[in-house]
Parts: structure tokens; sequence; C-alpha cells
């Protein structure tokens, strides 16, 4: 538990539009921004302040859901259904709080990890898990809901963040982006590249580190001897802050005030979480090579669930009885996700040819033809009962 | 064709701003063609932007956004933080939101930093999201040598992006195509890759700009993209060039000429799509084919059109198709790059190598 003396007031809160900011105004807190402890306690923390309990209970049900949703795409990448999982199970704080501090006309910006703000965000999950299936790249449409593609090359996705904001900016429109990315993208050029363009044109953008302390095998100390990740923001010239990325309300308190911050002209900022990833990078990956149980164990009293339903209990908000409501809901859009993914898709390989260019070129053309003619050729020798796909080339 | 080349690079000679409403044809020049095009985009369609590095207050280093600012403003034509990556990725967020961007990648090599952005996510965003996503960007880069530039100036990186699905990629030749592609490959929902061949930049030709504009704005102007054209007509072989190559083709068919042989000319314009029609159509009739290209040959667009030819116009060839090209080095310095590039004469052998004694 975090003492609450003499922290100041958060770096986030109130900064002033324009000008030049003095240096000490754009450093993180000494120590993570923490409003409810481990123990489920109010800390005390008066940098910014408590959310409103009701508006925490919401954002719990979503991390009930979040933690189902992570438990049954591991469980169905062992059936065999989804290709890969990168599991975010321990960051789901982190998940549901950056897609419900959003506006309708607002982006989100997720990476392969996170699938579970993306969900959260209004996504359906089936759409959701197409890339993580096989089907297509990506299955859902990203206007939709305003949620980008999931990008898997690191920090890439940032700069094209960037680039949402200003186009908004450049319209009028009072959007506001915030773009994910763990911590090994921050050593990506990216990064660096998106950060200093989102201060030089000013655009309303929240960048949100998810430091899970592991970049697949690469501990956070083989990435950055920065102070913290947080800290980088003053080379850019924007405000940086650290939380505690299991803590809901801080979560909520803190990436709320930098969306509220980018909203009024404030301009960018970055946020850095610190967490942990319980589980292996992805089901491809031997945790155990890299850290020992003992690590992983650490973290289990700080997850971000425990620690919130504590707190709500304190309040009276959470009774056992919505504690059931909530887990039935979760249970509903679990099996809504089993039920979607054991039912098999029919991939149409037309469609291989479809969205490369506009118009097809005439080799495109071409290419299609030939598959065509193969599937063809293929449906015909099963029709006459012989196997077309055996005995080398016939032709 | 009354195309010229001068062989110097003459920064800031590329004309005055705006869009040169000239009322009759006049000497004009690759670079001021466009820079019309550019200002005749932005003027007919506001989602159109220009940025990059420099191309603000200065107009770009070879002048070609000369005047964009002074006249759309700051938020139309505007200079970014040294970074192309940058550069590239912004322009793909701005196009996910409704933005018509032009980025202009300063030099050939120095946009290899932005390869990244420009293959993982301008090629395939489209594709990766059934088309839901659209990325209408044309990617500028001042291209291949000539010019005496020093190291990392001079590149044909051409077959990186052809080789990259999803890109368009276009080489103009001439000063007419300059503007017609330039305003084509705006309009495009596509990203295009624009190559500009920098030695053909202060290449004059007479044209009224402002016909041109009339002809594309009223929907008259034949399609580019895609479509090669026949840039001089011949019986015998079949040069196949394109970008900075297709004036030392012409001048090499000009040459062979008074040596009696007719040899055509065939602009690619549009390296991807490619126009096999024009192409074997040309093949079939001559029998004979040389392909033109300053790239280093192994493995490159020259190496895809013979492949192309060989595979489509077999029975109608009278001899093996050859390349002339680059050297398989990194493009030389100034002072050597005369021996590295495609000349006329080098063009000349391999066309009297083509097998001519065995002509029925």
């Amino acid at each position: 538990m975090s003492t609450a003396t003499n922290k100041g007031r958060g770096s986030l809160m109130g900064g002033a539009p324009g000008g030049t900011p003095s240096a000490h105004t754009l450093l993180p807190s000494a120590e993570p921004v923490q409003l409810v402890d481990q123990d489920g306690q109010p800390t005390g923390d008066g940098r910014y302040p408590m959310p409103d309990g009701k508006r925490i209970l919401g954002a719990y049900g979503r991390l009930v859901a979040g933690r189902r949703i992570n438990d049954q795409a591991n469980a169905l990448v062992r059936q065999g259904r989804l290709a890969v999982y990168p599991s975010s199970h321990g960051q789901e704080a982190c998940q549901v709080a950056a897609a419900v501090v959003l506006g309708g006309e607002d982006w989100l910006f997720p990476t392969y990890r996170d699938t579970v703000a993306v969900i959260t965000r209004g996504v359906d999950p089936l759409e959701v898990l197409t890339l993580l299936r096989g089907d297509w790249h990506a299955g859902y449409d990203p206007y939709e809901h305003r949620v980008a593609t999931q990008a898997t090359p690191l920090a890439t996705q940032l700069l094209h963040a960037v680039g949402v904001a200003h186009a908004a900016k450049l319209r009028g429109e009072s959007t506001v982006v915030l773009a994910m990315c763990g911590d090994g993208a921050t050593s990506e050029g990216d990064f660096h590249e998106a950060l200093n363009f989102a201060a030089v044109f000013h655009v309303p953008v929240v960048f949100f580190i998810q430091n899970n302390e592991f970049a697949i095998s690469v501990p956070l100390k083989n990435q950055s001897v920065a102070p913290s990740l947080a800290h980088k923001a003053i080379g850019y010239g924007m405000p940086g802050e650290r939380v505690d990325g299991n803590d809901l309300a801080a979560l909520l308190a803190v990436l709320g005030a930098a969306v509220d911050r980018a909203r009024d002209g404030g301009g960018p900022s970055l946020v850095e979480a610190h967490t942990y990833r319980m589980q292996a990078h992805t089901n491809a990956d031997d945790a155990t090579r890299y850290r020992s149980a003992e690590d992983v164990e650490r973290w289990v009293p700080r997850d971000p669930i425990v620690r919130m339903r504590s707190y709500l209990r304190a309040l009276g908000l959470l009774t056992e009885e919505g504690e059931r409501v909530l887990a039935d809901e979760a249970d509903a859009v679990a099996a809504a996700i089993r039920s979607g993914l054991n039912t098999e898709v029919d991939v149409n390989p037309a469609e291989l040819f479809e969205y490369v260019y506009t118009e097809k070129t005439s080799q495109l053309r071409e290419q299609a033809a030939l598959l065509r003619e193969e599937l063809a050729r293929d449906a015909d020798a099963e029709a006459a009962g012989t196997d077309g796909s055996t005995g080398g080339d016939q032709r | 064709m009354t195309q010229t080349t001068l062989g110097a690079p003459a920064p800031g000679t590329a004309g005055s701003p705006g869009t040169g409403a000239g009322t009759a044809p006049r000497a004009t020049t690759f670079a001021k063609a466009l820079n019309a095009a550019l200002a005749d985009a932005m003027q007919a369609d506001a989602a159109v932007l220009m940025f990059g590095e420099d191309v603000g207050t200065l107009g770009g280093v070879f002048r070609i956004t000369d005047g964009l600012t002074a006249r759309f403003g700051e938020e139309r034509c505007f200079d970014t933080p040294l970074a192309e990556a940058g550069i590239m990725g912004m322009a793909v967020g701005m196009a996910m939101n409704g933005m018509k961007p032009v980025v202009e990648m300063q030099f050939d090599a120095f946009a290899y930093p932005a390869f990244e952005q420009v293959v993982s996510h301008v090629a395939k965003m489209p594709n990766r999201t059934k088309g839901k996503v659209r990325l209408p960007i044309v990617i500028r880069i001042p291209y291949a040598g000539g010019i005496g530039g020093v190291e990392h100036h001079c590149d044909s990186s051409e077959a990186y992006y052809a080789h990259t699905p999803g890109l368009t990629v276009l080489a103009p030749a001439t000063v007419r195509d300059a503007y017609f592609m330039l305003r084509e490959a705006i309009a495009s929902p596509d990203p295009v890759v624009f190559l500009e061949p920098k030695k053909l930049y202060w290449s004059k030709e007479e044209v009224d700009l402002a016909e041109l504009r009339r002809t594309f704005d009223d929907g008259q102007a034949p399609r580019r993209i895609g479509r090669a054209v026949v840039a001089r007509p011949g019986t015998d072989a079949t040069l196949i060039s394109y970008g900075p190559s297709v004036p030392t083709a012409l001048a090499a068919a000009a040459a062979a000429a008074e040596e009696g042989r007719s040899i055509e000319v065939i602009d690619l314009r549009s390296i991807v799509p490619f126009d096999d029609e024009t192409v074997c159509a040309s093949v079939r009739r001559t029998g004979r084919a040389v392909v033109v290209a300053e790239a280093p040959g192994f493995a490159s667009v020259a190496s895809e059109i013979v492949a192309r030819v060989q595979e489509r116009c077999f029975h109608s060839l009278a001899a093996p198709v050859l390349r002339v090209t680059g050297f398989d080095i990194p493009y030389p310095s100034p002072k050597l790059e005369h021996f590295y590039l495609p000349s006329v004469d080098r063009i000349l052998d391999a066309v009297d190598a083509l097998q001519w004694e065995d002509r029925p």
C-alpha cells in the first residue's frame, strides 16, 4: 500500500493548453497513482479524484466478463478452435478502462493483446476473434465502433492514431484517440516518432502503455533503463503519468483525466500502467524458461478483480446477488463465443483476390481464374469418386 | 516527342508558384507539371493534403510543392518532423479518417525507414479489413539517378514496391504523363507509389497546363494507371522501358533508325498494374524485345517483364528477350554513374545481339 503524503497534483490534471510546458509539470509521479490498494481499501491518494462508485461498478462488470473471455479463449486454443490467443489475464483492468473512458466519437487503437478492450468497446467477440481463428486478418469493420484493427507489428499503430487525431482536429471534431501499446513497443522507432509527431502537431492522443514487464521473454530491464516508461514523455514535451495497472479506479481516473485533457485542447499525454502478464505471451510460449513461479505468485494478491470486488462490497455497491448476475452475464458472453467458434466457417477462396485493389488487375483476374479451375477440377474428381488430390501431378 | 533531358540538377528552376494558367502551349517542365497537378488536385478536393520534409516554406528540395502552402495554407501543405516512418504512419491514420494524403519522401533512399509502414500497413490495410478501410495515399518519391547526386540519393527502389501486393506503382516519363498520372494517382482509392525520375524534373514539353486540367476535370483524359503506351512505333524490335530510362530508349531507337532498324518503344508508365496486353501485342508484332531499366537487373522489374514476355510471346520470338539494366551494385558515385546507367550504346549493342541473322 502506498503512502498518500505530499504527492502533489497529478500531471494530467488541468494541463494548460498551448505554451511551452515547464519540465516539472510533465514528469510523472514518483510512484504510480493508486486509489484502491490490493486489499480493497481507498488509499487516500489525493492526486486524482475517486471515480463515482456506480461508474466503477459498471466497469467492474466488464472486468469480470474480461476475465471470462480470456479463460474461454485459452480453452478454445486448447481445443484447436483458435490458432493462438495472447491473453490479457491480470491486465483486464487496463483493458476495460481503456475502452470505457472513451466516448462514441473517439477512437481506440488496440494491439493484438487487447482483445478484451476491443470487446468491451462493443465489437462482436466473434468478429474480434476472426483474426485469431484464422478466417481473415481483421474480422470487424473499424468504423462501426471506431476501433482500429488489432495491430501485430509493434508501435506502428501509434502513428496511425496520430493521423486519425490530426485529421479529426483539422475538421474541428472533438475526437480523442487512445492508442495502446506494451512495454516492448516503447523501444521501437515508431513509438518515438508517434509521440514526437503528436506533440509537434498538438493532437488529442492518449498513449497508453501496459507495462506488463515482459516483451515475450525479455524483461523490462533489458528494454529500458529509464526511471519509468512514463518518463519518456518529457522528452517530447508532453506530460507522463504512472498508474497502478491493476487498480481499476485509478485507471479510470488517470485515463479519464488524460482523455479530458486531450478533448479540452491540452494535447497528447502518455500514461504507463504498471501491471503483469500472468500467463505466457501466447499459448505457444513457455514462460517457465524466463521467469519463476514465485515471480508470478507475487502478483496474485494484486489481482484487479479481487481488489475491486472487496472495495465495491465494502461500499455496499456490490452484493452477492449482484455478483451472481455479473457472473451469469460473463458466462453468457463466454457461451456465445464458445458456440460461435464451435461452428465451422466456410472460407471463400474467391475472396483471396477481392480486396487487394479496388479493381482487380488483369494479373489477379488470371490468378483467380486459375484457382477457380483448380477447384472445379477437384470438385469434378470428387464427384467422380476419385481422389484428385493424390498421385502427384498427373498432367 | 519534343522532350529533352537536361543533365544537371538545377533546384529552384522548376518554375513559379501556382498552376500556370497558360492559354497556349509553351515549354513546361516535368516539375512544373507535377506542381500544377498537386495544386489542381488540392483545389478540386479539400480532402487532399500534402506533407513531408521541407515541402512547406521551401516548396520541396525539388520545388515540386512550390507555392502550395502560400495558396492553400499550412493545414493543407505542411512540414513534418524529420521522420519518414512518422510521415507514412500519420498518412495511414489520416487516410483512415477521411483525408487523401500525398506525402513526399524527399529522396528514394530516404524512404526506407518508412518501408515497414508501406509494406505492413499501406499495402495491407484494405485487404486486412476486406475493403472496409481504403487508403487513398500517394507516396511521391523523387527517384533514380543521373543527376550527379551523392550516395543514398539515386536508388531505383521500384522492385521493392512492385513486389508488394496492394500497391500501385507508377513512373511517368513525359511532362504530360507527369500531370495526368499524378492527378489519377491522387484520385485513386488505392495507395500509389509515385516514382518521379529526378533526371526528368527539368525536361520540357510544349503543353498547355490549363488544357490538361480541363481534360482531366472533364474526365476526357485516357486512363494511365495500368496502361502502357507506344512512345515510338516500330516494326523490327521492341524496347520496353519506364520512367527515367524512356528518353534513353527513345534516343536509342532514333539512333537505330539511322542504321535502318525500326525500333518500337513502349513506355510502361504503370509498373503495377502491368499492361501485358500492350507489351505483348508489340513483341508479337516485332518478334524481338529488350527491356531497359536503370535498377540493378537481378530480381528486378526488368526480370519480371522478361519472364512475362517469354511466357506469353515465346512462339513469336526470334531471339531471347534481353535486358539492359544497371549493374548489380549499390548505386555508384557521381563520377562513376555514367558507367552504370543504361546508355544508348549499351541498348544498341543489345539490339544488335537479337539474332538478326536468323531472321527469315
